[in-house]
């Protein structure tokens, strides 16, 4: 064939840096804090295409809560969510150390990221839904959920309520708002959206959250979710949290080069923005920005939560693999619990002292949960849950042919 | 002859196919930089370059969907699904479209794609890392679905299914990449290094498509098997002293009928192993077969030693996992009967 045109190639887009490299995030356009507006919760998807574009930020780099995002929340509020991100990452550093000892087969921590579901679900009411991933355990935590029941899932144990047939974090609590979480991605987005849907259609006023990962959006899931959201308009908050890595592919290979996460509601006319992930403020505020549009029935809003995942995939990853090691220290927006901790204590509501006995405090608390957990079992040791556990629950009345099967095996 | 784990012989099918044949394209989540997450492709990528061997969204649909589009144009695509589990999403093009483009175009289009994936449990990886679908591949027209049980057979098949010109799916058992598993969880782990089938000659080698082989030579009882279980078939054997004759089937569409049927006419009867559940197992269709084929040889009615109906568990994997005591059990049963 021969013409004026010269060779296609393709582009297959990366990190823009790999390990021995120098961290880079110099393509991240941070706006100040305080610096984006808040449009009202009615405005038209239309009018705040630039906030897919910006990132929403409160906390300013002296620890202040600035611009027209400040939330209203007193001193004990702020105090309660830096408690719950504690506990996370405390809980986290526990649970990953016993998968380390052989006390599960399987963790995936969210160390970096604690503020988005930490504060998140303080915007939620009772009755509400979320659909979360396998990082939203701040979700619970927040809620003071007992850490003994999410340890009793982790260990599979004897007192695990999913009686050991789940993956270690795939939680399910139905009372704290919690679906039952996949280990297929993406597939609950959709799913959130269908609960929302029910919502409107049986005239109640509860509202749902679908979760993501930035990777996962390429998922044709998140897709439908977003066409059915435009269409049916159901109370719904979109979350995407872009912590910049799936496994080892960085958010360029879902996309993320091209235009950010928050933008492809554009298409389908969804209110979307960017959030500072790392702002405890900003998530809330956000959050109840977004809630409260569903609230007030005016629709799904989407919501790019700007974070970085700080630890490993999960316990079976070795990201040094594929990203530089010093990577974590230079990511541009900080640690989430160092940043409420410096607020707290500007507002004079904190300190050093009482930081280190509560960060004492969490750890005991946490350390007990931990051995009453392994007194009712863990993964290899100690009493478990039955092997005719396998075959309940895989219909509501047992047919037939399981009854037979569990004969067999003379359970 | 240098010896390669069930992950090395892999690999090198794709390094030898990508060397022989620039037409060869390998992608799937995490597959380029970082070499899978099994590390099946480490390497490719710095060899070949990153069009050659690259990272995809985490798109099932998408990877599927493109390797389809690549391989009408005129590539030989071999696209990578993280685990089996994660199939699901990808499955419409498949069973829709891989399969079926020659058919409704009347050989116009056709679709030289081979998906592969890993399948099976023994990991603790819970109900979406344990998966065994080959039921889901092999009730499709127009898919020829392979699952080899070593190292060696691994690259010969893996070469020959991307020569092939029609879909197959590559089905490989996550449990034995790293050594030859028997179903005895509680004993140390054994490297492929001291298995025969690890011996693997460098360079191009294939093992036909549609070909079973001989595990085992016996007279008593025919045992056919794929993957994992062919492992769990020799340990049965050799703990019962039972003369099985052990038949690794490697291709499951097309099958080979023939060694089939000459093994289960000598010994009269059957036993059929898989760790996919057993309500329209592959088994089903074995059992189908030898009764077409032998029905008036056998002496005993044919049995099924598969994973119970139930999606894989976590904690109670090795309830769940058919291992060689259940497989005992069967050869004796078979044995007693008739
Ligand atoms: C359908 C499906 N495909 C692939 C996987 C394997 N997998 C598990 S997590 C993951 C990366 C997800 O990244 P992202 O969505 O960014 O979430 P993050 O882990 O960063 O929170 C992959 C590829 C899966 N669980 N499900």
């Amino acid at each position: 064939m021969t013409t004026e045109w010269q060779s296609l190639s393709l582009h297959v887009p990366g990190p823009p840096v790999r390990p021995g490299d120098r961290p880079d995030f110099s393509q991240m356009q941070i706006p100040r804090a305080g610096e984006v507006r808040r449009p009202p919760v009615d405005v038209a998807a239309s009018d705040i295409h630039d906030l897919a574009y910006s990132v929403v930020r409160v906390l300013n780099r002296q620890g202040e809560a600035v611009g027209p995002w400040v939330p209203a929340l007193d001193v004990d509020a702020l105090k309660l969510g830096l408690r719950a991100m504690m506990k996370t990452r405390a809980f986290d550093v526990r649970m990953m150390m016993a998968q380390r000892q052989g006390k599960t087969s399987f963790y995936m921590q969210c160390t970096g990221e604690e503020a988005i579901a930490c504060g998140f679900q303080t915007a939620l009411g009772t009755g509400d839904m979320n659909f979360p991933t396998y990082r939203q355990q701040g979700l619970l935590i927040a809620q003071d959920w007992p850490l003994v029941d999410l340890m009793n899932q982790i260990f599979s144990n004897q007192a695990d309520r999913l009686r050991g047939r789940q993956l270690p974090v795939l939680y399910s609590a139905r009372e704290a708002g919690f679906f039952s979480v996949s280990g297929n991605l993406g597939t609950q987005y959709v799913q959130a959206v269908g609960w929302a849907m029910a919502s409107a259609i049986r005239g109640d006023t509860r509202v749902a959250a679908g979760w993501i990962g930035e990777g996962s959006t390429a998922e044709s899931d998140f897709h439908s979710a977003l066409v059915f959201a435009s269409v049916y308009r159901p109370p719904v908050i979109l979350n995407v949290v872009n912590n910049q890595w799936a496994i080892s592919s960085n958010q360029a290979v879902a996309g993320g080069e091209s235009a950010t996460f928050a933008a492809r509601a554009h298409g389908y006319g969804i209110p979307s923005l960017r959030a500072d992930g790392n702002d405890y403020l900003a998530v809330r505020a956000v959050a109840d920005w977004a809630v409260e549009r569903a609230r007030r029935n005016l629709g799904p809003t989407l919501i790019e939560w700007v974070t970085y995942r700080v630890g490993p995939h999960s316990s079976s990853d070795d990201p040094s693999r594929y990203r530089p090691k010093e990577e974590s220290d230079a990511w541009p927006l900080g640690d989430p619990i160092e940043r409420l901790k410096k607020h707290l204590i500007v507002l004079g509501a904190w300190s050093e002292e009482r930081h280190t006995q509560l960060q004492a405090e969490i750890e005991d608390e946490v350390l007990a949960a931990a051995r009453e957990a392994e007194r009712h079992g863990t993964l290899h040791d100690g009493p478990r849950p039955s092997a005719a556990d396998m075959f309940r629950g895989v219909y509501k009345d047992m047919p037939r042919h399981l009854r037979e099967q569990r004969q067999e095996m003379g359970v | 002859m240098p010896r390669r784990t069930m992950v090395e012989a892999i690999r090198d099918a794709m390094d030898v196919m990508m060397a022989r044949d620039d037409r060869v394209v390998v992608f799937g989540e995490d597959v380029g930089y970082f070499g899978g997450v099994f590390r099946c492709t480490e390497g490719l990528q710095r060899k070949y370059g990153p069009t050659r061997c690259f990272d995809t969204p985490i798109s099932e649909s998408g990877i599927v969907g493109v390797a389809v589009g690549m391989a009408a144009y005129g590539l030989r695509p071999v696209a990578e699904i993280q685990f089996a589990d994660y199939m699901y999403p990808g499955y419409d093009q498949i069973v829709s479209e891989a399969a079926r483009l020659r058919y409704r175009s009347a050989g116009e289009f056709t679709a030289p794609i081979v998906v592969r994936m890993p399948c099976g449990g023994g990991i603790f990886g819970g109900q979406t890392h344990s998966q065994s679908p080959e039921a889901l591949f092999t009730h499709v027209c127009g898919l020829k679905t392979v699952i080899p049980s070593n190292p060696y057979d691994a690259k010969g098949l893996l070469i020959a299914a991307i020569e092939e010109d029609d879909p197959v799916i590559f089905l490989e058992p996550k449990r034995i990449y790293n050594g030859p598993f028997d179903g005895h969880h509680d004993r140390p782990v054994v490297p492929w290094s001291r298995h025969p089938l690890s011996e693997t000659p460098d360079g191009y080698y294939t093992v036909p498509l549609g070909q079973a082989a001989l595990r085992r030579e016996g007279s008593a009882v025919t045992v056919l098997a794929y993957g994992t279980m062919v492992h769990v078939a020799e340990a049965a054997a050799a703990e019962t002293g039972v003369d099985a004759e052990i038949i690794d089937l490697r291709t499951l569409v097309p099958l080979d009928v023939d060694a089939i049927e000459r093994s289960v006419r000598k010994t009269g009867r059957c036993v059929i192993l898989h760790e996919a559940t057993r309500t329209s197992g592959f088994g089903a269709e074995l059992s189908a077969q030898v009764q077409e084929r032998c029905f008036y040889h056998l002496e005993a009615p044919i049995a099924r030693v598969t994973g119970w109906d139930t999606p894989y568990p976590h904690a109670q994997e090795w309830d769940y996992f058919p291992g060689p005591d259940r497989v005992a059990r069967a050869l004796q049963s078979v044995l007693e009967g008739g």
